[in-house]
């Protein structure tokens, strides 16, 4: 069985005046992979991953995301993913419902639909208590599960999280990896950056991104043997100091 | 005792921010405050740099007390908050030589102190501290806090948000320091961190779970932790989960780690369950505890 591309990524370059934010990236993500994406600040892992959610014009070189051109079909390739970061996912000032319906509502979802997650959602994570609740009123680490159960209300093909767990306690953050497993199981294909190394091992494959460049791309396993290291922590050292 | 905390108390509204905590920092010390965001440790540092009164409880800084000596105690400490608290729209040099204008010092009489972290951001030093870079903006915030060579120094959560390498040379940095005689209050949600410090209090919702070297915490671990793989990471979680003996299942990098309830635990019973559960490639071995999974641990309890 051939196994189905979701993204795939050629040569793609975005330059700012002299600057080469990110410098010819090629790489393919599977259907149902957990890909990490990981680098230092300033790397350009942010750049490439507008780019890939049609937020960011390429200067150069071609992707292709859940089926659609980066180019040309932005619009579509909104329609078919999700997206979270730690800076932004839900409005503080809106309730656990509202949030939901307000995200149902931006990604087309009927009236009956929306009720349908959001009971669902609401059963799945336990929130009966807190389902009127403002989201700006709970931890940290709740706001993030329900803004990635969020993410994948209208069943995206591909959930992007942009340092989905930054600041949760580690118990939260374990909970969360368990709802990341379960979505790559149910096929939804994982694009996730993270400063915890720990979490680089969760993925499948994982790239890492060196001044623009690409410097790595493999299973965490592979990456540790290639680099005769006993962590991806210190793999991330190496490549990124060398 | 260079920070002495007696039972501070302080709750906002019905939140307890903080819950009856008492921590002795020694002169000197490295110490961590390891706890994930809406531990208290904000709160915390605030009524140590006497920006915030507690409801309960005494303490004091440098041999200051909090309330009494407030502002003695500002003279004595620099403080690095978590969100980038200094001027924007002055540059690099501006922002360093305001600080210490306000303490009655120069850049040049305390320049040893901060020439490590000083010298990286120097060639920007024109620059507004707005445009700079995330790592640029913690070197200044760190060379403003030590610009009138204060004798404790808080530290905010430096570290959140910034990539491992990053990460590694700000710690080095705090080593060094310390080396120069400065006693060091840091947060961080980063459990790794944790072992660079000399002791750790791990916290959460206001609570003081453990105080104690990173070692030692780490040897009180209650149970024997065993690294547990298979072919498929998220069958294998359920499978674990399922399991009528399990005490905790945790992912942890590569394996999961997992304890049981039992005394006499045999890991090949385990092994015979999940082969019968369909798992593939089964590792199951034997590990060490790390302060993240105590943490776990206390915080489950």
């Amino acid at each position: 069985m051939k196994e189905e591309t979701v993204i795939k990524v050629e040569g793609l370059t975005k330059v700012f005046g002299d600057f080469t934010a990110v410098n010819k990236i090629s790489f393919h993500v599977r259907k149902g992979e957990i890909f990490g994406f990981l680098g230092a600040n300033g790397a350009g892992k942010t750049t490439a991953m507008k780019m890939l959610i049609g937020i960011s014009s390429p200067s150069s070189g071609s992707a292709n995301v859940a089926g659609f051109d980066v180019y040309t079909q932005t619009e579509d390739i909104k329609k078919s993913i999700g997206y979270m970061s730690q800076k932004f996912a839900l409005y503080d000032d809106l309730t656990v419902k509202e949030n939901i319906r307000f995200f149902g509502g931006i990604y087309g979802l009927s009236k009956n639909r929306i009720s349908q997650k959001s009971n669902l959602l609401i059963e799945e994570l336990g929130l009966e208590k807190v389902a009127h609740s403002l989201v700006g009123s709970l931890p940290l680490g709740w706001k993030q599960k329900i803004a990635f159960s969020v993410s994948l209300l209208h069943d995206p093909k591909i959930v992007f999280l942009d340092e989905p767990t930054g600041g949760v306690d580690p118990i939260t953050r374990r909970q969360f990896w368990e709802m990341i497993y379960k979505a790559a199981n149910n096929g939804t294909t994982i694009f996730v950056t993270t400063h915890y190394m720990d979490e680089a091992e969760y993925c499948d494959r994982v790239s890492i991104m060196v001044d623009g460049n690409i410097e790595a791309l493999d299973t965490p396993k592979n990456l540790k043997t290639h680099f005769g290291s006993d962590s991806m922590n210190d793999v991330f050292l190496k490549l990124a100091r060398s | 005792m260079s920070i002495h905390i007696d039972h501070i108390s302080k709750s906002y509204g019905k939140v307890n921010a903080l819950d009856d905590i008492s921590i002795q920092v020694d002169p000197g010390e490295l110490f961590g405050l390891i706890g994930p965001d809406g531990a208290g440790k904000t709160t915390l540092f605030r009524i140590l740099t006497t920006l915030l009164l507690p409801d309960h409880g005494s303490a004091s800084v440098a041999g200051y007390d909090i309330i009494a000596d407030f502002k003695a105690i500002r003279k004595q400490v620099g403080y690095m908050p978590g969100r980038f608290s200094l001027y924007q729209d002055l540059t690099v040099e501006e922002n360093l030589r305001f600080f210490a204008t306000i303490f009655g010092t120069t850049i040049a009489e305390n320049y040893d102190l901060i020439r490590d972290i000083y010298v990286q951001i120097e060639p920007f030093k024109n620059r507004r501290a707005g445009k700079l870079s995330g790592g640029m903006k913690q070197k200044l915030a760190l060379s403003c806090a030590l610009i009138h060579k204060p004798k404790v120094l808080f530290l905010d959560e430096p570290t959140t948000g910034v990539d491992p390498v990053s990460r590694k040379e700000f710690w080095e940095m705090l080593k060094r320091l310390q080396a120069k005689g400065i006693t060091i209050l840091v947060s961080t949600p980063y459990m790794d961190e944790a072992a660079l410090c000399d002791r750790i209090a791990l916290i959460q919702d206001g609570r003081i779970l453990e105080i104690d070297t990173p070692k030692a915490i780490v040897e009180h671990y209650p149970k024997p932790i065993f690294d547990v793989g298979a072919h498929n990471t998220y069958l294998l979680i359920e499978k674990l989960n399922a399991y009528v003996h399990k005490h905790s299942v945790f992912p942890f990098g590569e394996y999961i780690h997992y304890t049981d309830q039992r005394d006499g635990f045999d890991p090949l019973e385990l092994r015979a369950y999940l082969k019968n559960e369909g798992l593939q490639n089964i590792h199951i071995e034997r590990t060490k505890a790390t302060i993240e999974d105590t943490f776990m641990e206390l915080a489950k309890q």
